[in-house]
Protein backbone atom coordinates (compact mmCIF):
# COMPACT_ATOMS: atom_id res chain seq x y z
CA UNK A 1 0.00 0.00 0.00
CA UNK A 2 1.19 3.39 -0.45
CA UNK A 3 2.34 5.03 2.63
CA UNK A 4 2.64 8.30 1.82
CA UNK A 5 1.94 10.65 -0.72
CA UNK A 6 3.87 14.28 -1.12
CA UNK A 7 4.66 16.39 -3.94
CA UNK A 8 7.59 16.13 -6.29
CA UNK A 9 7.82 19.64 -7.27
CA UNK A 10 4.57 21.43 -8.34
CA UNK A 11 4.30 19.02 -11.42
CA UNK A 12 4.24 15.48 -10.37
CA UNK A 13 3.00 13.19 -6.97
CA UNK A 14 5.26 11.15 -5.27
CA UNK A 15 3.83 7.60 -3.91
CA UNK A 16 6.32 6.15 -1.48
CA UNK A 17 5.66 2.81 -0.28
CA UNK A 18 8.00 1.92 1.61
CA UNK A 19 12.05 1.64 2.11
CA UNK A 20 12.85 -1.83 1.21
CA UNK A 21 13.32 -3.46 -1.94
CA UNK A 22 11.48 -6.56 -2.27
CA UNK A 23 8.88 -8.13 -4.73
CA UNK A 24 6.13 -7.83 -2.76
CA UNK A 25 6.65 -4.11 -2.26
CA UNK A 26 7.59 -3.68 -6.38
CA UNK A 27 4.61 -5.85 -7.11
CA UNK A 28 2.01 -3.33 -5.10
CA UNK A 29 3.88 -0.56 -6.86
CA UNK A 30 3.57 -2.25 -10.41
CA UNK A 31 -0.34 -3.01 -9.53
CA UNK A 32 -1.09 0.76 -9.03
CA UNK A 33 0.96 2.05 -12.32
CA UNK A 34 -1.10 -0.74 -14.85
CA UNK A 35 -4.38 0.53 -12.58
CA UNK A 36 -3.83 3.98 -12.95
CA UNK A 37 -2.06 3.86 -16.34
CA UNK A 38 -5.22 2.07 -17.62
CA UNK A 39 -7.76 4.69 -15.91
CA UNK A 40 -6.19 7.19 -18.00
CA UNK A 41 -7.08 10.11 -15.61
CA UNK A 42 -7.08 13.47 -17.19
CA UNK A 43 -4.19 15.09 -17.28
CA UNK A 44 -2.19 12.51 -15.69
CA UNK A 45 0.70 12.43 -18.54
CA UNK A 46 3.25 10.10 -17.27
CA UNK A 47 3.98 7.08 -14.52
CA UNK A 48 7.18 6.22 -13.08
CA UNK A 49 6.89 2.99 -10.74
CA UNK A 50 10.60 1.86 -9.30
CA UNK A 51 10.84 -0.58 -6.45
CA UNK A 52 9.55 0.66 -3.93
CA UNK A 53 8.03 4.74 -5.03
CA UNK A 54 5.70 6.03 -8.16
CA UNK A 55 6.04 9.37 -9.85
CA UNK A 56 2.76 10.42 -11.57
CA UNK A 57 3.45 13.39 -13.60
CA UNK A 58 0.47 15.75 -14.46
CA UNK A 59 0.03 18.24 -17.06
CA UNK A 60 -0.24 21.63 -14.90
CA UNK A 61 -2.51 23.16 -17.60
CA UNK A 62 -5.09 20.44 -16.93
CA UNK A 63 -4.52 19.63 -12.94
CA UNK A 64 -2.69 19.54 -9.79
CA UNK A 65 -1.45 17.85 -6.76
CA UNK A 66 -4.62 18.03 -4.84
CA UNK A 67 -6.98 16.91 -7.50
CA UNK A 68 -4.37 13.96 -8.34
CA UNK A 69 -3.81 13.21 -4.88
CA UNK A 70 -7.29 12.72 -3.97
CA UNK A 71 -7.93 10.71 -7.01
CA UNK A 72 -5.12 8.18 -6.28
CA UNK A 73 -6.33 8.15 -2.41
CA UNK A 74 -9.56 6.81 -3.76
CA UNK A 75 -8.28 4.62 -6.51
CA UNK A 76 -8.98 0.31 -5.88
CA UNK A 77 -5.71 -0.57 -6.92
CA UNK A 78 -7.41 -4.29 -6.54
CA UNK A 79 -9.75 -3.74 -9.68
CA UNK A 80 -6.57 -3.61 -11.92
CA UNK A 81 -6.86 -6.37 -14.33
CA UNK A 82 -4.20 -9.57 -13.19
CA UNK A 83 -0.66 -8.15 -13.20
CA UNK A 84 -0.37 -9.38 -17.58
CA UNK A 85 3.70 -10.87 -16.33
CA UNK A 86 5.61 -13.14 -18.91
CA UNK A 87 8.39 -15.31 -18.17
CA UNK A 88 11.00 -14.69 -20.39
CA UNK A 89 14.53 -16.57 -21.34
CA UNK A 90 17.53 -14.19 -22.17
CA UNK A 91 20.50 -15.90 -24.68
CA UNK A 92 23.64 -14.52 -23.20
CA UNK A 93 27.50 -15.17 -24.60
CA UNK A 94 29.84 -14.85 -21.81
CA UNK A 95 32.97 -15.34 -23.62
CA UNK A 96 35.78 -13.29 -23.18
CA UNK A 97 35.22 -10.70 -25.77
CA UNK A 98 32.42 -9.74 -23.98
CA UNK A 99 32.57 -10.30 -20.06
CA UNK A 100 34.66 -7.38 -20.13
CA UNK A 101 35.11 -6.83 -16.07
CA UNK A 102 34.95 -10.99 -15.25
CA UNK A 103 38.91 -10.66 -13.86
CA UNK A 104 37.06 -7.87 -11.37
CA UNK A 105 34.17 -9.97 -10.20
CA UNK A 106 36.44 -12.84 -9.68
CA UNK A 107 38.62 -10.45 -7.31
CA UNK A 108 35.72 -8.68 -5.56
CA UNK A 109 33.69 -12.39 -5.26
CA UNK A 110 36.25 -14.10 -4.70
CA UNK A 111 34.75 -16.66 -6.91
CA UNK A 112 35.94 -18.46 -9.92
CA UNK A 113 34.37 -17.53 -13.04
CA UNK A 114 32.66 -21.27 -13.40
CA UNK A 115 31.38 -20.61 -10.28
CA UNK A 116 30.13 -17.05 -11.34
CA UNK A 117 28.67 -17.92 -14.49
CA UNK A 118 26.86 -20.83 -12.35
CA UNK A 119 25.16 -18.64 -9.74
CA UNK A 120 24.34 -16.36 -12.29
CA UNK A 121 22.37 -18.71 -14.61
CA UNK A 122 21.09 -20.46 -12.47
CA UNK A 123 18.71 -18.42 -11.25
CA UNK A 124 15.08 -16.46 -11.83
CA UNK A 125 15.14 -12.96 -11.78
CA UNK A 126 12.24 -10.33 -11.33
CA UNK A 127 12.11 -6.98 -13.72
CA UNK A 128 11.60 -4.77 -10.92
CA UNK A 129 11.72 -1.41 -13.39
CA UNK A 130 12.99 0.04 -16.42
CA UNK A 131 14.37 3.35 -17.18
CA UNK A 132 17.31 5.23 -16.87
CA UNK A 133 18.19 4.89 -20.81
CA UNK A 134 14.73 3.59 -23.34
CA UNK A 135 13.92 0.27 -22.11
CA UNK A 136 16.83 -1.51 -19.78
CA UNK A 137 15.38 -3.34 -17.05
CA UNK A 138 16.67 -3.78 -13.18
CA UNK A 139 16.33 -6.94 -12.73
CA UNK A 140 16.75 -8.63 -9.11
CA UNK A 141 18.31 -10.37 -6.93
CA UNK A 142 21.19 -11.78 -6.88
CA UNK A 143 22.59 -13.84 -4.43
CA UNK A 144 24.44 -11.85 -1.16
CA UNK A 145 27.63 -13.47 -2.45
CA UNK A 146 27.14 -12.36 -6.31
CA UNK A 147 26.98 -8.81 -5.10
CA UNK A 148 29.40 -6.09 -6.03
CA UNK A 149 29.51 -2.42 -6.48
CA UNK A 150 29.75 -0.21 -9.53
CA UNK A 151 33.01 0.60 -11.20
CA UNK A 152 35.07 3.58 -9.13
CA UNK A 153 34.91 5.43 -12.93
CA UNK A 154 32.05 4.50 -15.20
CA UNK A 155 32.96 3.59 -18.78
CA UNK A 156 32.43 5.75 -21.27
CA UNK A 157 30.77 3.49 -23.70
CA UNK A 158 28.95 0.48 -22.76
CA UNK A 159 28.10 -1.89 -26.02
CA UNK A 160 24.52 -2.73 -26.56
CA UNK A 161 23.46 -5.45 -25.13
CA UNK A 162 25.68 -5.93 -22.60
CA UNK A 163 24.49 -8.33 -19.36
CA UNK A 164 26.10 -6.24 -16.39
CA UNK A 165 25.65 -6.66 -12.87
CA UNK A 166 25.81 -4.34 -9.68
CA UNK A 167 25.00 -4.53 -6.49
CA UNK A 168 21.71 -7.34 -6.15
CA UNK A 169 20.43 -6.01 -9.49
CA UNK A 170 21.62 -7.31 -13.05
CA UNK A 171 20.77 -5.06 -15.94
CA UNK A 172 20.63 -4.95 -19.67
CA UNK A 173 22.30 -1.61 -21.84
CA UNK A 174 19.70 -1.60 -24.46
CA UNK A 175 21.85 0.83 -26.45
CA UNK A 176 25.43 2.17 -25.92
CA UNK A 177 25.55 4.31 -23.51
CA UNK A 178 28.32 5.44 -20.68
CA UNK A 179 27.88 3.13 -17.90
CA UNK A 180 29.22 1.54 -14.72
CA UNK A 181 27.60 -1.64 -14.04
CA UNK A 182 30.14 -4.71 -13.76
CA UNK A 183 29.91 -6.35 -17.41
CA UNK A 184 29.25 -10.48 -17.47
CA UNK A 185 28.39 -11.00 -20.96
CA UNK A 186 26.34 -9.91 -23.91
CA UNK A 187 23.27 -11.16 -25.38
CA UNK A 188 22.39 -10.33 -29.24
CA UNK A 189 18.60 -9.93 -28.45
CA UNK A 190 17.24 -6.22 -29.22
CA UNK A 191 16.06 -5.55 -25.77
CA UNK A 192 14.66 -2.05 -27.04
CA UNK A 193 13.27 -1.68 -30.55
CA UNK A 194 11.94 1.54 -30.73
CA UNK A 195 9.99 0.56 -34.36
CA UNK A 196 7.51 -1.13 -32.26
CA UNK A 197 5.75 1.61 -30.58
CA UNK A 198 3.25 -0.24 -29.16
CA UNK A 199 5.78 -2.69 -27.42
CA UNK A 200 9.04 -1.14 -27.61
CA UNK A 201 10.43 -3.15 -24.46
CA UNK A 202 11.10 -6.83 -24.59
CA UNK A 203 11.37 -7.05 -20.52
CA UNK A 204 8.39 -5.38 -18.44
CA UNK A 205 8.09 -4.71 -15.04
CA UNK A 206 6.53 -7.29 -13.33
CA UNK A 207 7.85 -10.00 -15.92
CA UNK A 208 10.28 -12.86 -14.91
CA UNK A 209 13.63 -13.66 -16.87
CA UNK A 210 16.28 -16.01 -16.82
CA UNK A 211 19.65 -16.40 -18.56
CA UNK A 212 20.46 -18.63 -20.80
CA UNK A 213 23.95 -19.25 -21.93
CA UNK A 214 25.00 -19.45 -25.94
CA UNK A 215 28.27 -20.34 -27.55
CA UNK A 216 30.35 -17.03 -29.50
CA UNK A 217 29.27 -19.28 -32.62
CA UNK A 218 25.64 -19.39 -31.69
CA UNK A 219 26.08 -15.81 -30.53
CA UNK A 220 27.26 -14.79 -34.26
CA UNK A 221 24.82 -16.87 -35.93
CA UNK A 222 21.64 -15.58 -33.56
CA UNK A 223 20.14 -13.30 -36.32
CA UNK A 224 20.90 -15.06 -39.03
CA UNK B 1 10.36 14.24 -54.39
CA UNK B 2 9.15 17.58 -52.79
CA UNK B 3 10.03 20.78 -54.91
CA UNK B 4 10.23 22.84 -51.47
CA UNK B 5 13.11 21.87 -49.38
CA UNK B 6 16.10 23.44 -46.75
CA UNK B 7 19.90 22.35 -47.52
CA UNK B 8 21.91 22.48 -44.35
CA UNK B 9 25.34 24.50 -45.41
CA UNK B 10 26.38 24.41 -41.71
CA UNK B 11 24.46 22.31 -39.13
CA UNK B 12 25.51 24.43 -35.74
CA UNK B 13 26.52 22.67 -32.55
CA UNK B 14 23.28 20.99 -31.71
CA UNK B 15 20.40 21.59 -33.83
CA UNK B 16 17.36 19.03 -33.91
CA UNK B 17 13.49 18.97 -34.55
CA UNK B 18 11.63 19.77 -31.78
CA UNK B 19 7.70 20.00 -30.66
CA UNK B 20 5.57 19.41 -28.32
CA UNK B 21 7.67 16.20 -26.97
CA UNK B 22 6.42 12.48 -26.01
CA UNK B 23 4.24 11.30 -22.96
CA UNK B 24 3.28 8.48 -21.94
CA UNK B 25 6.91 7.02 -21.43
CA UNK B 26 8.99 7.35 -18.34
CA UNK B 27 8.39 4.06 -17.47
CA UNK B 28 9.73 2.38 -20.65
CA UNK B 29 12.65 5.21 -20.37
CA UNK B 30 11.95 7.89 -22.48
CA UNK B 31 11.74 11.24 -21.60
CA UNK B 32 9.27 14.14 -22.67
CA UNK B 33 11.84 15.45 -24.95
CA UNK B 34 10.32 18.27 -27.12
CA UNK B 35 11.20 22.04 -27.31
CA UNK B 36 13.34 23.37 -24.56
CA UNK B 37 11.68 26.61 -24.11
CA UNK B 38 8.26 26.20 -24.55
CA UNK B 39 6.98 29.70 -24.87
CA UNK B 40 9.60 30.72 -27.61
CA UNK B 41 8.32 27.33 -29.48
CA UNK B 42 4.87 28.55 -29.58
CA UNK B 43 5.68 31.89 -30.34
CA UNK B 44 8.15 30.99 -33.29
CA UNK B 45 4.66 28.35 -34.43
CA UNK B 46 1.75 31.24 -34.27
CA UNK B 47 4.36 34.16 -35.87
CA UNK B 48 4.03 31.38 -39.26
CA UNK B 49 0.62 30.93 -38.97
CA UNK B 50 1.67 27.25 -38.33
CA UNK B 51 -0.48 25.53 -35.82
CA UNK B 52 0.95 26.25 -31.70
CA UNK B 53 2.21 21.74 -32.18
CA UNK B 54 4.00 22.08 -36.03
CA UNK B 55 7.94 20.43 -35.61
CA UNK B 56 10.23 23.75 -35.37
CA UNK B 57 14.28 23.31 -35.46
CA UNK B 58 15.82 24.29 -32.20
CA UNK B 59 19.14 25.18 -32.07
CA UNK B 60 22.28 26.09 -28.92
CA UNK B 61 24.61 28.42 -29.24
CA UNK B 62 25.47 28.60 -32.85
CA UNK B 63 22.91 28.18 -35.34
CA UNK B 64 22.23 26.26 -38.74
CA UNK B 65 23.68 27.98 -42.18
CA UNK B 66 20.33 27.05 -44.19
CA UNK B 67 19.59 28.03 -47.88
CA UNK B 68 16.10 27.49 -49.17
CA UNK B 69 14.25 25.81 -52.33
CA UNK B 70 10.95 26.25 -53.75
CA UNK B 71 8.37 28.70 -54.01
CA UNK B 72 7.26 31.51 -51.32
CA UNK B 73 7.17 30.31 -47.49
CA UNK B 74 7.16 32.81 -44.42
CA UNK B 75 9.96 31.89 -41.80
CA UNK B 76 10.62 33.80 -38.01
CA UNK B 77 13.38 33.24 -35.34
CA UNK B 78 12.24 33.39 -31.67
CA UNK B 79 14.66 33.95 -28.92
CA UNK B 80 17.54 35.98 -28.21
CA UNK B 81 19.48 35.36 -31.73
CA UNK B 82 21.48 36.96 -34.11
CA UNK B 83 20.82 36.10 -37.82
CA UNK B 84 20.79 37.33 -41.26
CA UNK B 85 18.88 36.54 -44.27
CA UNK B 86 20.39 36.99 -47.53
CA UNK B 87 18.36 37.43 -50.71
CA UNK B 88 19.61 37.49 -54.11
CA UNK B 89 21.39 40.48 -54.11
CA UNK B 90 21.04 41.95 -50.89
CA UNK B 91 21.85 40.77 -47.00
CA UNK B 92 19.53 41.73 -44.04
CA UNK B 93 20.23 41.77 -40.53
CA UNK B 94 17.29 39.49 -38.63
CA UNK B 95 14.93 40.25 -36.18
CA UNK B 96 13.68 37.92 -33.53
CA UNK B 97 9.72 38.15 -33.16
CA UNK B 98 9.22 38.87 -37.15
CA UNK B 99 8.00 36.62 -39.87
CA UNK B 100 10.14 37.22 -42.83
CA UNK B 101 9.22 36.03 -46.38
CA UNK B 102 11.93 34.13 -48.13
CA UNK B 103 11.75 32.83 -51.63
CA UNK B 104 13.93 30.21 -53.82
CA UNK B 105 17.55 30.64 -53.24
CA UNK B 106 17.44 32.65 -50.00
CA UNK B 107 19.46 31.83 -47.09
CA UNK B 108 19.01 31.96 -43.23
CA UNK B 109 22.60 32.42 -41.54
CA UNK B 110 21.78 31.98 -37.95
CA UNK B 111 25.25 33.00 -36.29
CA UNK B 112 24.72 33.00 -32.48
CA UNK B 113 22.15 32.74 -29.78
CA UNK B 114 22.66 35.94 -27.32
CA UNK B 115 23.69 35.51 -23.80
CA UNK B 116 21.19 32.88 -24.32
CA UNK B 117 21.17 28.93 -25.04
CA UNK B 118 18.07 28.14 -27.35
CA UNK B 119 16.31 29.62 -30.41
CA UNK B 120 14.08 28.49 -32.68
CA UNK B 121 13.32 28.71 -35.92
CA UNK B 122 9.81 27.97 -37.37
CA UNK B 123 9.08 27.82 -41.07
CA UNK B 124 4.93 28.67 -42.33
CA UNK B 125 4.00 25.01 -43.48
CA UNK B 126 5.33 21.28 -42.24
CA UNK B 127 8.17 19.54 -42.58
CA UNK B 128 7.99 15.96 -43.61
CA UNK B 129 9.20 14.11 -40.79
CA UNK B 130 9.20 10.68 -39.46
CA UNK B 131 7.16 10.55 -35.88
CA UNK B 132 7.85 8.08 -33.18
CA UNK B 133 4.96 8.23 -30.39
CA UNK B 134 3.88 11.12 -31.84
CA UNK B 135 6.32 13.22 -31.75
CA UNK B 136 9.05 14.35 -34.51
CA UNK B 137 11.40 15.49 -31.34
CA UNK B 138 14.62 13.77 -31.71
CA UNK B 139 16.19 12.32 -28.55
CA UNK B 140 20.14 12.09 -29.56
CA UNK B 141 20.81 10.14 -26.50
CA UNK B 142 18.44 7.33 -27.47
CA UNK B 143 17.84 8.07 -31.10
CA UNK B 144 14.59 8.32 -30.85
CA UNK B 145 12.31 10.54 -33.13
CA UNK B 146 12.80 12.19 -36.56
CA UNK B 147 16.15 12.07 -38.78
CA UNK B 148 17.11 8.77 -36.92
CA UNK B 149 16.54 10.37 -33.64
CA UNK B 150 20.29 12.47 -35.14
CA UNK B 151 21.17 15.99 -35.29
CA UNK B 152 20.92 17.79 -38.27
CA UNK B 153 24.00 17.47 -40.62
CA UNK B 154 25.91 18.66 -43.46
CA UNK B 155 24.57 19.05 -47.16
CA UNK B 156 21.74 17.35 -45.55
CA UNK B 157 18.48 17.84 -47.31
CA UNK B 158 15.33 19.04 -45.55
CA UNK B 159 11.85 18.25 -46.88
CA UNK B 160 8.40 20.25 -46.47
CA UNK B 161 4.96 18.27 -47.44
CA UNK B 162 3.21 21.49 -47.12
CA UNK B 163 3.33 25.52 -47.50
CA UNK B 164 1.01 27.53 -45.19
CA UNK B 165 -1.86 29.83 -47.72
CA UNK B 166 -1.79 32.28 -45.30
CA UNK B 167 1.21 34.20 -46.02
CA UNK B 168 0.60 37.01 -43.64
CA UNK B 169 3.67 38.82 -42.14
CA UNK B 170 3.18 38.83 -38.14
CA UNK B 171 5.24 40.61 -35.42
CA UNK B 172 5.51 41.09 -31.67
CA UNK B 173 7.30 43.01 -29.40
CA UNK B 174 7.92 40.31 -26.96
CA UNK B 175 11.30 40.61 -24.59
CA UNK B 176 12.71 37.54 -23.25
CA UNK B 177 13.24 38.62 -19.54
CA UNK B 178 16.23 37.39 -17.44
CA UNK B 179 15.35 36.43 -13.85
CA UNK B 180 17.77 36.88 -11.07
CA UNK B 181 16.35 33.99 -9.11
CA UNK B 182 15.56 30.43 -9.78
CA UNK B 183 12.17 29.14 -7.82
CA UNK B 184 12.22 25.60 -6.35
CA UNK B 185 10.45 23.60 -4.27
CA UNK B 186 11.50 21.44 -1.91
CA UNK B 187 12.53 18.06 -2.94
CA UNK B 188 11.73 14.49 -1.23
CA UNK B 189 15.50 14.10 -0.03
CA UNK B 190 15.93 17.70 1.79
CA UNK B 191 16.79 16.46 5.00
CA UNK B 192 19.68 14.69 3.44
CA UNK B 193 21.68 17.56 3.62
CA UNK B 194 23.60 19.60 6.45
CA UNK B 195 22.10 22.47 7.57
CA UNK B 196 24.86 24.39 6.30
CA UNK B 197 24.20 22.50 3.10
CA UNK B 198 20.72 23.54 2.78
CA UNK B 199 21.73 27.10 3.73
CA UNK B 200 24.31 26.99 0.89
CA UNK B 201 21.61 25.80 -1.28
CA UNK B 202 19.14 28.73 -0.84
CA UNK B 203 21.89 31.21 -0.21
CA UNK B 204 24.70 31.27 -2.52
CA UNK B 205 25.26 31.51 -6.10
CA UNK B 206 25.83 28.60 -8.21
CA UNK B 207 27.82 28.89 -11.86
CA UNK B 208 26.02 26.96 -14.82
CA UNK B 209 28.63 24.86 -16.09
CA UNK B 210 29.77 23.80 -19.75
CA UNK B 211 29.01 20.39 -19.35
CA UNK B 212 25.29 21.37 -19.55
CA UNK B 213 22.36 20.07 -22.39
CA UNK B 214 19.57 19.29 -23.56
CA UNK B 215 20.09 16.13 -20.73
CA UNK B 216 21.05 18.12 -17.34
CA UNK B 217 22.58 21.15 -16.41
CA UNK B 218 25.32 21.25 -14.22
CA UNK B 219 26.19 23.53 -11.63
CA UNK B 220 29.83 24.62 -10.13
CA UNK B 221 30.03 26.29 -6.82
CA UNK B 222 29.90 25.78 -2.92
CA UNK B 223 29.53 22.29 -2.35
CA UNK B 224 26.33 20.78 -0.68
CA UNK B 225 27.11 18.60 2.34
CA UNK B 226 25.09 15.33 2.89
CA UNK B 227 24.79 13.69 5.95
CA UNK B 228 22.69 11.01 5.38
CA UNK B 229 23.81 8.97 2.41
CA UNK B 230 25.24 10.07 -0.99
CA UNK B 231 22.73 7.65 -3.01
CA UNK B 232 19.26 6.56 -2.40
CA UNK B 233 17.27 3.80 -4.39
CA UNK B 234 17.12 4.87 -7.63
CA UNK B 235 13.53 6.29 -8.33
CA UNK B 236 11.58 8.42 -10.85
CA UNK B 237 12.91 11.41 -12.38
CA UNK B 238 11.19 14.53 -13.66
CA UNK B 239 12.83 17.54 -15.59
CA UNK B 240 13.57 20.24 -12.55
CA UNK B 241 14.64 17.82 -10.21
CA UNK B 242 17.75 19.01 -8.43
CA UNK B 243 20.24 16.05 -7.79
CA UNK B 244 23.10 16.38 -5.72
CA UNK B 245 25.95 13.38 -5.86
CA UNK B 246 28.37 12.56 -3.61
CA UNK B 247 30.84 15.69 -5.32
CA UNK B 248 28.53 17.48 -3.78
CA UNK B 249 27.93 19.63 -7.43
CA UNK B 250 24.03 19.89 -7.73
CA UNK B 251 22.55 18.73 -11.61
CA UNK B 252 19.64 19.64 -12.94
CA UNK B 253 17.22 17.32 -14.76
CA UNK B 254 16.23 19.03 -18.37
CA UNK B 255 13.78 17.72 -21.15
CA UNK B 256 15.81 14.39 -22.38
CA UNK B 257 16.54 13.38 -18.80
CA UNK B 258 17.33 9.72 -17.62
CA UNK B 259 14.25 8.55 -16.52
CA UNK B 260 15.57 7.30 -13.38
CA UNK B 261 18.39 8.34 -10.70
CA UNK B 262 19.86 7.36 -7.67
CA UNK B 263 20.89 10.65 -5.89
CA UNK B 264 19.65 12.57 -3.63
CA UNK B 265 17.05 15.40 -4.57
CA UNK B 266 17.31 18.46 -3.14
CA UNK B 267 14.76 20.96 -4.92
CA UNK B 268 12.81 20.61 -7.74
CA UNK B 269 12.40 24.12 -10.27
CA UNK B 270 9.29 25.55 -10.50
CA UNK B 271 7.42 24.89 -13.75
CA UNK B 272 6.85 28.44 -13.57
CA UNK B 273 10.90 28.98 -14.00
CA UNK B 274 11.79 26.35 -16.50
CA UNK B 275 11.61 28.05 -19.55
CA UNK B 276 14.01 30.62 -18.37
CA UNK B 277 16.13 28.34 -16.62
CA UNK B 278 16.95 26.13 -19.54
CA UNK B 279 17.97 29.85 -21.46
CA UNK B 280 20.99 30.02 -18.40
CA UNK B 281 24.30 29.56 -20.47
CA UNK B 282 27.15 28.63 -19.26
CA UNK B 283 28.71 31.08 -16.66
CA UNK B 284 25.78 32.10 -16.07
CA UNK B 285 25.16 32.89 -12.07
CA UNK B 286 21.92 31.06 -10.28
CA UNK B 287 20.71 31.96 -6.90
CA UNK B 288 17.72 29.55 -6.09
CA UNK B 289 14.64 30.48 -3.81
CA UNK B 290 12.23 28.26 -1.92
CA UNK B 291 8.72 28.51 -3.05
CA UNK B 292 5.63 26.76 -1.87
CA UNK B 293 3.65 24.06 -3.67
CA UNK B 294 0.54 26.86 -3.84
CA UNK B 295 2.82 29.51 -5.06
CA UNK B 296 4.58 27.60 -7.37
CA UNK B 297 1.04 26.68 -8.87
CA UNK B 298 -0.18 30.19 -9.01
CA UNK B 299 2.75 31.47 -10.83
CA UNK B 300 2.53 28.97 -13.43
CA UNK B 301 -1.09 29.84 -13.76
CA UNK B 302 -0.17 33.40 -14.13
CA UNK B 303 2.95 32.58 -16.60
CA UNK B 304 0.68 30.33 -18.93
CA UNK B 305 -2.24 33.10 -18.79
CA UNK B 306 0.55 35.30 -20.06
CA UNK B 307 2.06 33.18 -22.86
CA UNK B 308 -1.63 33.02 -23.83
CA UNK B 309 -2.10 36.52 -23.96
CA UNK B 310 1.46 36.80 -25.82
CA UNK B 311 -0.18 34.21 -28.68
CA UNK B 312 -3.39 35.94 -28.81
CA UNK B 313 -2.40 39.56 -29.81
CA UNK B 314 -0.16 37.67 -32.73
Amino acid sequence: MIKNISNLGDAALYCDFGNEVNKSINSQVIKYFKTIKEKKFEGINNLTPSYNKLIISYDLKKTNFKEVKNYVENINAQDSKDINSKKLEIPVCCHENFSMDIKRLEEILKLSREKILENFLNKEYFCYMTGFIAGMPFLGDLDENMRAQRLETPRVKVPKGSVALTEQFANIYTFESPGGWNILGNTPLDVFDSSKEDKPNLINPGDTVVFKEITLDQYKNYNE
Amino acid sequence: MSSNYLEIIRPGINTTFQDKGRDHLYHIGIPFSGAMDNRNYLIANKLVNNNLDSAVIEFAYQGPHIKYSGEKINCAITGDVIFSIKKKDTEIEGKCYESYQIENGDEINIISTNKSVYGYLALGGEFDLKFQWNSCSINTKANIGSNDGKKLDVGQRINLKKINSNKDIKKTNYINTKIENIRVIKGTNFDYFSEEGKKIFYEKEFTVSKLSDRMGMRLEGPKIDNIVNTNIKSEGLIKGVIQVPADGNPIIMLSDHGTIGGYPKIGVVASVDYDRLVQMSPGSKIKFKEINLSDAETLFKLYEMETQNLLSQI
